[in-house]
């Protein structure tokens, strides 16, 4: 058993864990945060990523007690009560997900992507950074467009430095 | 109402719930007390158990219990079951071999169950069952069709000797025999259809739960269609009966015809949950999901087209190994079969047809239906036929699909359909303008300089959804009516809930539902609900597969709308004191015809509940009607779509410049979805067409068995879509609608194959059309221009 300390979605949590959990267990398993999902177990699909001290990271390929003391945010603690993140409002509004089992992934790559490319992403530029990203709805068309727009809308509202 | 209406482009209802991380799946579904599910699979593709020594890992922390066949046997626990009787040209019905939920004396795919071990944890489960001891006896393995019916070759089921489960046969031999025989030209093709595995990313799960005071049983699963998975857990495969077994899909995060089946998982799981009083969860990894989801296609096809001099069709004879795996998972035998064949006609108007198709057995995992199911196989043949024709004859592709289409409606073809409406032509002249077909000469022009091959490719295809007319499946060989029912419940208040068959895995059902009753009973669509996917809920339903939840699934409701409307006109004759003949309903607004007299949707709920302006003997009191919907017909949507593509000779590498989609799907209920479900179809076709092959090796090795291997299409692999309609209502339901959930996906691989072919000049190339494959087919083709 190894004991990891976290900060998720802005509560510091401590749980004694069996040494080989990883970060999507500890998150779906221990903390009942079912957002963050696992849709492979080779590090391809992207549906497990979350921000590790601000970074997208794939959950499903780090050990918990690796980022001990880490502040972790998952796509639970992406919208501020009822407002969505402009992110999470342009996937709604350009119809970026069907199923949504890859969305909460989509999204939190997606935030990341503004962070490191800016808010003014082209469709090329945003297919290549969705390399890590498995979508197999919406043929991806949509989810483009929801992330051109959202990294626009970030960048009017102040939240892509965040 | 027009704004939520039918018609309009609404956000999704749903989408709330997904985008912040509360959409509840059967994964996220943890019952108190649970235990974890792990299967033991075979490593072999054929071999027989010996023996299974499971003291060692008994033994090992966290184990609560490990069955194996014996367990399910001693129980009376059956095999699955496949649900459609089909039978051979000589009349004999199919052979289908036992399919113990796990498995018994002998493993016939590499991913067969052996045992399940349950655990504390997943981990300790995981743990446990390196030490299970399984003495095999390897036996040889039927890997390639090929390889299947050739004298001697190994046996799957005794049953079926020579591997063969039908020999099957569709058309009129001797007229098509004629139509060859008086043919101007006559052009042939092999076609291979890959193997595909359907992938929806969320993996299959299942969580049993057995409560021990009512002795009844809850089963959470990953299904398209829970009540289908009731009635089998219950009646063939001996859980429960229906009343004492309880079946819950959550929120599914796509299925493509995956997760229709009822699989050997959440049989075990349900049952063990009794057997070790805990409740059993298991959650398949993707490798797993690889190894043991039903796969696709996987057709080796000769067919043979006969023109006139003119280039008009006379005939069609194909010939079709259907590879159906290991085992006859639920549906696969239809696949192959009615819903294949029944199509070759494309959009075409061609005299004669002839199909034969073997379904046959080998060491791998059981085929059944991926989106389209059947129907991608017959237009990528029928489509490939035609653009290959047109090319052999000299006429333009397009020109020549013209000139052969269908035109009069109702169109009666030699195998089976009779389509009903359509207008292919307004199709085919919108995307010629969409993909400014006129200037391809100029932009291969272009790319030539840049040292590309440009090429461009059609597909007209169609497609039979809104499946089906039980009537007419049952006398196909169906084991089950194919309607689909609803309730609508209206409280006292107004609001409305709606409990359908149906069963949404992404395609917004619960948006576009309470559309329909938005424009029906004009009220907002946030006062509708829309309960589905849990058979304590919702009595019974067929579920979502076959594009058949708008045409049969919305088509229900409609007609339970229709007796709401009818008992409320009641309601408000006694409120507004006037015959109901004389009452109106508009725009949410009960009102006397010719006077001023109104009131509302929901004071007539209100009035309903409270009964006090009738009696019960005049009127019941409340508002709750229910109907079952069973279709008239198929519905036949159809469409162009055109793909062109740039190839670098130099790495064979392909990329897509331009996607033109032009779809009928009759009445639309939502564009913005409809248009979402045509681009995730495209990006399958595509992946089917460039990326995507499930490959054994010669021992029965999946060697593409994650997503390191297996190359799923990416953002980067894809293009965005023009996509764009044309209308004709479909006359078989009371809503004019068609389907659209599988048609990009059967559309998309005869057009990028027809553009890939026409780039390279020559048709030796199959799917999927790799860089590799591709560098090898332009070699073969020109190997001094391409190492120039
Ligand atoms: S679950 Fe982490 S990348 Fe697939
Ligand atoms: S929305 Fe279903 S996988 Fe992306």
């Amino acid at each position: 058993m190894a004991s990891v300390t976290l900060s998720v979605n802005g509560k510091s949590v401590t749980r004694d864990v069996d040494a080989r959990t990883l970060l999507v267990e500890f998150l779906r398993e221990h903390m009942r945060l079912t957002g963050t999902h696992v849709g492979c177990d080779t590090t391809q699909c992207g549906c497990c990523t979350v921000h590790v001290n601000g970074e997208a990271m794939k959950s499903c390929t780090l050990l918990a007690v690796a980022v001990d003391g880490a502040t972790i945010t998952t796509i639970e603690g992406l919208a501020k009560g009822q407002d969505l993140h402009p992110m999470q409002a342009a996937f709604r509004e350009h119809h970026g997900l069907q199923c949504g089992f890859c969305t909460p992934g989509m999204i939190m790559s997606a935030v990341d992507m503004v962070r490191r490319k800016g808010t003014d992403l082209d469709d090329k530029t945003i297919r290549e950074e969705l390399e890590g990203n498995i979508c197999r709805c919406t043929g991806y068309h949509n989810i483009v467009k929801a992330i051109h727009y959202g990294a626009e809308a970030m960048g009017k509202a102040g939240t892509a430095a965040e | 109402m027009s704004g939520t209406g039918i018609g309009a482009r609404v956000l999704r209802k749903e989408d709330f719930r997904f985008i912040t991380g509360k959409g509840q799946y059967t994964d996220d579904v943890n019952r108190y007390g649970q235990a974890h599910a792990v299967f033991l699979r075979s490593p072999h593709a054929h071999a027989e158990i010996l023996g299974i020594k499971l003291d060692a890992a008994r033994a090992m922390p966290g184990v609560i219990d490990i069955f194996t066949g014996d367990d399910l046997a001693a129980d009376k626990i059956g095999g699955l079951i496949c649900g459609w009787m089909i039978h051979s040209k000589d009349g004999t019905p199919m052979k289908a071999g036992a399919h113990p939920a796990l498995a018994q004396g002998k493993v016939r795919y590499v991913g067969d169950h052996v045992a399940v071990i349950i655990a504390e944890t997943q981990a300790q489960a995981r743990d446990a069952m390196e030490k299970i001891v399984v003495d095999y006896k390897v036996l040889a393995p039927v890997v390639a069709m090929a390889d299947a019916v050739k004298s001697g070759a190994p046996v799957l089921h005794d049953v079926a000797p020579d591997n063969t489960v039908y020999n099957w046969a569709l058309g009129d031999e001797a007229a098509t025999q004629a139509a060859f025989a008086k043919a101007a030209h006559v052009t042939k093709l092999d076609i291979v259809n890959n193997r595909l595995v359907p992938n929806p990313m969320e993996p299959r799960a299942a969580v049993g739960d057995w409560d021990s005071g009512q002795d009844a049983f809850t089963l959470y699963t990953t299904s398209q269609n829970p009540h289908v998975a009731r009635l089998v857990l219950s009646a063939f495969i001996g859980i429960a009966p229906e009343h004492k077994l309880r079946v819950i899909a959550p929120d599914v995060g796509g299925g493509f015809g995956s997760k229709i089946f009822i699989y050997a998982e959440e049989t075990v799981c349900v049952w063990a949950a009794k057997k070790v009083g805990r409740p059993v969860k298991w959650v398949a990894d993707r490798t797993e999901a690889f190894l043991s989801d039903a796969h696709g296609r996987d057709h080796v096809t000769h067919a043979e087209m006969a023109l006139d001099a003119s280039g008009k069709i006379l005939g069609l004879r194909v010939k079709t190994q259907a590879n159906l795996g290991a085992y006859l998972s639920t549906f696969s035998s239809c696949v192959p079969t009615y819903l294949y064949a029944p199509l070759l006609s494309g959009q075409y108007d061609i005299p004669a047809i002839y199909v034969e198709v073997d379904g046959l057995y080998t060491n791998t995992a059981p085929v059944d239906a991926y989106r389209g199911a059947g129907r991608p196989e017959a237009t990528f043949v029928i489509e490939r036929m035609v653009e290959v024709a047109a090319r052999e004859v000299k006429q333009d592709p397009a020109e020549f699909r013209r000139r052969n289409f269908v035109r009069q409606f109702p169109h009666q073809t030699p195998v089976i359909m009779c389509y009903d409406a359509g207008d292919y032509d307004a199709a085919l002249t919108k995307a010629l303008e969409m993909s400014d077909y006129k200037n391809i000469g100029a932009r291969k022009a272009e790319s030539a300089k840049k040292g590309l091959l440009r090429g461009i490719g059609f597909s007209a295809y169609i497609e039979a959804c809104g499946i089906a007319p039980s009537a007419a499946v049952g006398s196909l060989g169906a084991g089950v009516g194919l309607w689909e029912s609803a309730e609508v419940r209206v409280n006292p208040v107004g609001t409305v809930e709606i409990l359908t068959g149906s069963h949404s895995h992404g395609q917004g059902h619960e948006t576009t539902f309470a559309q329909l009753v938005s424009e029906r009973l004009g009220i907002s669509i946030d006062n509708v609900a829309i309960v589905h996917g849990d058979t304590d809920k919702v009595q019974m339903g067929m579920g979502t597969y076959g594009s058949r939840s708008g045409a049969v699934g919305m088509s229900a409701i409609s007609k339970a709308l229709d007796k709401i409307e009818a008992k409320a006109k009641k309601v408000a004759g006694f409120v507004l004191e006037a015959s109901p003949d004389d009452i109106e309903f508009k725009d949410g607004k009960f009102s006397v015809r010719g006077t001023d007299k109104e009131i509302d949707f929901a004071s007539v709920a209100l009035q309903a509940y409270i009964a006090h302006k009738f009696n019960g003997q005049e009127l019941e009191p409340g508002l709750k009607e229910s109907a079952f919907w069973d279709p008239t017909n198929f519905t036949f949507p159809a469409g162009v779509h055109i793909c062109e593509l740039e190839i670098d000779p130099a790495t064979g590498v392909t990329r897509i410049d331009r996607w033109t989609a032009v779809d009928d799907f009759g009445n639309v209920i939502n564009p913005m979805i409809v248009e979402g479900q045509v681009h995730g179809g495209i990006a399958q076709g595509v992946g089917q067409a460039l990326l995507e092959g499930a490959v054994y090796d010669a021992s029965g090795q999946l060697v593409t068995a994650s997503y390191m291997d297996y190359s799923m299409p990416r953002a980067g692999d894809l293009p965005s879509y023009d996509v764009g309609m044309t209308q004709t209502a479909c006359p078989s339901n009371p809503l004019g609608i068609k389907g659209c959930g599988e048609a990009g996906a059967i559309a998309a691989p005869p057009a990028v194959m027809n553009a890939i072919t026409d780039a390279i000049g020559h048709e030796g190339i199959d799917m999927p059309a790799t860089p590799l494959a591709l560098w090898r087919a332009i070699q073969k083709a020109a190997p001094r221009a391409a190492a120039e």
